[in-house]
């Protein structure tokens, strides 16, 4: 495997520094990922030297802004294969890209007695809009079961579509177990019967090559953060003709075609989604991200950080007491576990002296915990940037863990 | 393991394995619980506040979370025992002051006797919750409102 991380990790200044008096370990990607000198230098340039707003000025310096913000969506488009650029729209993160849906597209769409299924692994982000959808609508939400293993029971999840399901929201990747779930395969269920998909590929964006167009979902939302960007630009994609159907979310300035008192019309999509000054140095430091990205290759990312999944299960398995939750076959780099006697939160204070960053808790997820029956776990996940050797000094932290409350 | 010394001391490990008085307490004057969603740590506690209303005589508790908010817990049930309502409140003060002020000032110890291994929890400002909600806890079985503690 020819992957050269030493040169990956100089392009990261953060990873050179220290926390509590020890090199910095960092695996806590999925909580949010670290950024490049790419993306640090793209934003502050553009605040530097090539500041204005956009869509509005006449002026060199504001049509030059809109331009950087407009390749920035080209580029992401491509990025994630959308068939057109005017299907991503910029919002702030995934939770609102949600949020957007559920408050358009189902407030339009979604009935009283009408059905919503989601699964057990969903993250509450993709949970809570559309409890507060059902809430406003008088809809069901219904649940797909997992298996212990953090696998989606298919035969449960099928026999929940129904003739009044109108949507199916799931994650491509849950970011409390690592599982990766078989989007086609359950897209094409809901396909046959009809009834819209939307995808929470929040994990899976940073991890793997993702081409929208292939999945047959009908809506697909990321967050920037989590894909080496900055915090504040988010992506919402969906299928041109639903996105034109659909009324807008949040209405103001940039978002109109004319105004009067006697009625306003809306700009065609993306403007219709996008009201008001966006997170332009952001949306632009998301584009930085997704070219820095593309110049690595996402296939070798992919398969680089499936080296360390691999490397770093069997690591910890030599950690005595330690269980991993989530043992799917398809899994992305993110490892969650116990330890027998020590409390996730101890575990994750005993390794932040030993400078190792892991996430400890619900993990945004508790129906899933419930689940699992576990008040919380540690979660270790991964990016291209992290080596082997910080594999070891993730399981020796362990070890000194396990030791302390034996 | 130097730093690990300084908020995992021996005695609050010890207290994690073996807390002291943990029980349901059958003859409880009031009583309370302690939920901490962040980290899923819950307890209930139960006091025994004598006839004149004036004296807890004896503290018990029972639940799960993390060493730091068990063994706080285990502590806490020793050190106010035979104390006056009053007292309890003063030392509830105290304690919330150490444990929330700042790492750069000299920790005020006096009149904390054990409870001073928690001054290591200054250093992890994400941790207080769990070394105090035992002690919200009981604050709140105390004020006899029935509800659910919830660390800030």
């Amino acid at each position: 495997m020819t992957f050269d991380v030493q040169s990956i990790r100089k392009d990261f200044p953060i990873l050179d520094s220290e926390t509590r008096g020890k090199p910095l370990t960092y695996v806590d990607s999925a909580a949010s990922a670290q950024k490049p000198r790419q993306v640090i230098d793209a934003m502050s340039e553009f605040y530097g030297s090539q500041y204005a707003n956009i869509h509005r000025g006449v002026y060199k310096l504001s049509a030059d802004a809109t331009m950087r913000y407009e390749d920035a969506r080209t580029r992401v488009a491509g990025f994630i294969g959308a068939p057109d650029p005017r299907e991503v729209i910029f919002v702030r993160n995934a939770t609102e890209a949600i949020n957007l849906v559920a408050r358009s597209w189902g407030d339009t769409e979604i009935g009283e007695g009408d059905e919503i299924v989601l699964t057990m692994m969903e993250h509450h982000a993709n949970i809570v809009p559309w409890q507060m959808l059902a809430g406003r609508t008088g809809a069901i939400i219904r649940v797909a079961e997992i298996s212990d293993e953090g696998v989606l029971d298919l035969a449960h999840l099928k026999s929940l579509l129904g003739p009044r399901t109108k949507l199916l929201a799931f994650t491509h990747v849950s970011n409390a177990l690592g599982t990766i779930n078989p989007v086609r395969e359950i897209t094409s269920l809901a396909r046959e019967r009809g009834i819209v998909t939307l995808l929470d590929g929040a994990q899976a964006v940073p991890h793997q090559p993702v081409r929208v167009s292939e999945l047959g979902c009908d809506f697909y939302v990321f967050s920037g953060h989590k894909v080496f960007g900055p915090t504040g630009a988010g992506v919402l994609w969906g299928r041109l003709p639903l996105l034109e159907a659909m009324p807008p979310f949040l209405g103001g300035g940039d978002m109109i075609e004319s105004v009067s008192f006697d009625g306003t019309t809306f700009a065609p999509v993306p403007q219709k989604f996008e009201a008001g000054t966006p997170d332009i140095a952001s949306v632009i430091g998301l584009g930085a991200a997704v070219e820095y990205l593309e110049g690595i290759g996402m296939e070798k990312i992919a398969a680089y950080e499936h080296s360390l999944l691999e490397y770093a299960t069997e690591k910890l398995a030599t950690v005595p007491g330690l269980r991993i939750v989530g043992t799917a076959k398809e899994k992305a780099a993110v490892i969650s576990f116990v330890l027998e006697d020590a409390h996730p939160h101890d575990i994750g204070t005993i390794l932040d002296t030993e400078g190792v960053a892991i996430r400890a808790g619900h993990h945004c997820a508790q129906p899933l915990m419930k689940r699992l029956g576990l008040p919380a776990t540690a979660r270790a996940s991964f990016a291209f940037y992290n080596t082997y050797g910080e594999v070891d000094t993730l399981v020796d932290a362990l070890k000194k863990t396990e030791e302390l409350f034996r | 393991m130097e730093d690990l010394r300084e908020l995992y001391q021996a005695t609050i490990l010890g207290h994690n394995k073996k807390p002291r008085n943990f029980r349901a307490m059958e003859d409880a004057t009031h009583e309370a619980d302690g939920h901490n969603p962040l980290c899923g740590d819950q307890l209930t506690l139960y006091v025994r506040v004598d006839e004149s209303g004036k004296i807890v005589e004896e503290v018990t508790f029972q639940g799960s979370g993390c060493a730091i908010s068990k063994a706080s817990a285990s502590i806490m049930t020793d050190f106010v025992k035979g104390k006056t309502v009053d007292e309890v409140q003063t030392d509830f003060d105290h304690f919330h002051n150490l444990v929330t002020s700042s790492p750069s000032e000299e920790a005020k110890l006096e009149g904390l006797g054990k409870l001073a291994v928690f001054a290591g929890v200054r250093e992890y400002p994400m941790r207080v919750k769990c070394a105090t909600l035992a002690w919200h806890a009981l604050r709140e079985a105390l004020a006899g409102d029935g509800q659910t503690a919830q660390t800030e």
